[in-house]
């Protein structure tokens, strides 16, 4: 049985549709990689699961399982518990997530506490081992550091440790390495990736970047304009994507082997043609 | 690192020094005015009326800044009015704060309905003259410092919570707020916790400057004779009957001016030295 479940999620900003009619699960301790351009609403996914949707948009219909659990049968406080109990989050920008006038360990110990209940020396203990976990040197400094005193990457690290420190189901990481530079960005990938396997957390990865959804992701959702283009697992997608926009996205990954070649960008009638497919999606579904 | 936090931790600027010096030497002065005050600030006596300050001739040795058209002394009456000054900067200054702050606080983190209502009403209050509208709350509430507290508070709050909420919308786009929403804390706490410490730069600013303009606007009050009774000293009192003998006795008028002048100044800096002080991205 699948831990996350998603079936016919849709959501709107005003007049504009932001997913249509999306659906996907996610198996305890399995990596799902949400593909898409910007804007194609990939981050919104995981927002609507986590209920940090921003207030402009409206979510109508379908419906989001967690463990078993319906989210809109529940009451707001209800959900809150659930949702910080099982899930947590990896933010894209490491600079603004975490909070500038707060030392880095309370910010982590702060969720064992207050939360969880946990006393002040265990939570203590366990930041500490998490720290070293995350492969920071000396954590009783850091613990006690302001956020602007750490690098990107070792803030991306700490946000690492803060995601698994209460050892969710699963969690959301939202273009994790997108900020950061790409020396840094393989090392937080692979820690990303480490800390997974030894927590067996479900994860949902939010990415542009296919090459990323190679490394560390077993399934993967393509979307456009907020619609699922193709779900499939990674193995099928990088050996023969079914939809042709997949196909053409694919095509734009430059290649090691051909160092010289130009940028493929996707080519125009595909485009159309996945327009097209919003549009009749859309004519089909005029009356929502 | 250590040698990065060393470089980074700035010295108390003469800024603060001096305006904090200032405001410090202020508050003892007139709590310490029945010691210090050379002359009862109430006592008139016309023989000794537009005495000059000290350097100049025909000055007296007990009247060091001179005296009013009533032989008043300006000095004595300077420090008792200081009272009235300070105690309405600490108490409106404080009370506006903590009114609009907490509303702006409020509107700007939970949005909704909360921030359309307070933001719809902040409109609405600011489209009154503040002067006018102070004036008119001080002749339905009755002069005394009690009223004209009120007044302050009720007229400058909106400067508070427009300025709160904006920076408490900022913040609560921040991705350390939508993590600790998904880690489960209550909105309540999350406004507390998250937002009001990256908020208290500004809050500080903004409350050293109320105090600089509740001295100002106590000042203007004086001025129209609407603040407390006319018995008792105060900085726009003085100003006021010295604008009537400014050819004969500019003193009456121009020390009550610099003082206040200064307090201002000095609150508005406190402010600016406190922020670059306690800001923790700049410290």
């Amino acid at each position: 049985m699948s831990f996350l479940t998603i079936n016919n999620l849709s959501a709107h900003i005003g007049k504009r549709k932001i997913l249509r009619d999306v659906s996907l699960s996610v198996q305890a301790g399995e990596v799902c990689g949400l593909v898409g351009e910007s804007g194609a609403g990939k981050s919104m996914i995981g927002k609507a699961v986590l209920g940090t949707l921003p207030r402009a948009i409206i979510a109508t219909g379908g419906e989001i399982i967690l463990d078993g659990e319906n989210l809109q049968d529940l009451t707001p406080t209800q959900r809150r518990q659930v949702i910080g109990a099982k899930t947590a989050l990896i933010p894209q920008d490491p600079l603004t997530a975490l909070n500038p006038s707060r030392r880095v360990g309370a910010q982590i110990t702060n969720r064992l506490v207050d939360i969880l209940g946990w006393s002040k020396s265990a939570a203590q203990h366990r930041a500490l081992d998490l720290l070293g976990e995350v492969q920071i040197n000396d954590p009783e400094r850091v613990m006690l550091c302001y956020p602007h005193e750490l690098s990107g990457g070792m803030r991306q690290r700490l946000l690492i440790a803060a995601a698994f420190a209460a050892e969710p189901r699963l969690i959301i990481a939202d273009e994790p390495t997108t900020a950061l530079d790409v020396t840094v960005q393989k090392q937080i990938l692979r820690l990303i990736k480490e800390m997974q396997n030894r927590y067996g957390t479900a994860l949902l990865f939010v990415t542009h970047d296919l090459g990323v959804v190679a490394k560390v992701c077993q399934s993967l959702l393509v979307l456009y304009e907020g619609m699922v283009l193709e779900r499939t697992t990674v193995q099928d997608f990088f050996t023969g994507p079914l939809h042709p926009y997949s196909r053409a996205l694919l095509e734009t990954t430059p290649k090691y082997t051909d160092p010289t070649g130009s940028l493929t960008p996707i080519p125009p009638q595909i485009l159309d043609a996945v327009r097209a497919e919003i549009v009749a999606y859309d004519q089909a579904h005029a009356h929502v | 690192m250590a040698e990065a936090r060393a470089e980074i931790n700035r010295p108390i600027g003469l800024r603060l020094w001096l305006s904090a010096g200032w405001l410090i030497a202020l508050v003892l002065t007139t709590l310490l005015a029945p010691v210090l005050a050379p002359q009862d600030p109430l006592a008139q006596d016309l023989f000794t009326s537009r005495l000059p300050p000290f350097w100049i001739d025909g000055s007296e040795p007990g009247y060091p800044l001179g005296s009013d058209s009533l032989g008043r002394d300006v000095l004595s009456r300077m420090m008792y009015g200081g009272r009235v000054a300070l105690s309405v900067a600490l108490i409106a200054g404080t009370l506006t704060c903590l009114l609009g702050a907490s509303l702006g606080l409020i509107a700007g983190y939970f949005r909704g309905w909360p921030d359309i209502i307070i933001s719809r009403l902040v409109d609405i209050w600011m489209a009154f003259p503040p002067v006018l509208f102070a004036i008119l709350l001080i002749a339905v509430l009755g002069t005394g410092l009690t009223s004209i507290i009120i007044a302050i508070v009720v007229i400058d709050w909106t400067r508070f919570a427009r300025v709160v909420r904006a920076e408490a919308i900022g913040q609560g786009a921040m991705d350390y707020v939508a993590s600790a929403q998904v880690a489960g804390h209550r909105r309540f706490g999350i406004m507390a916790q998250e937002i009001l410490p990256n908020v208290l730069p500004t809050i500080c600013v903004l409350l050293t400057l109320e105090m600089g303009i509740a001295v100002i606007v106590e000042a203007i009050l004086s001025f129209v004779n609407l603040s407390i009774s006319t018995d008792q000293p105060t900085w726009g009192g003085m100003i006021s009957e010295g604008r009537l003998s400014i050819h004969q006795a500019w003193w009456v008028l121009v020390f009550p001016l610099i003082i206040l002048f200064l307090t201002v100044l000095s609150f508005s800096q406190l402010g600016e030295g406190l922020k670059d002080r306690f800001d923790p991205v700049l410290k």
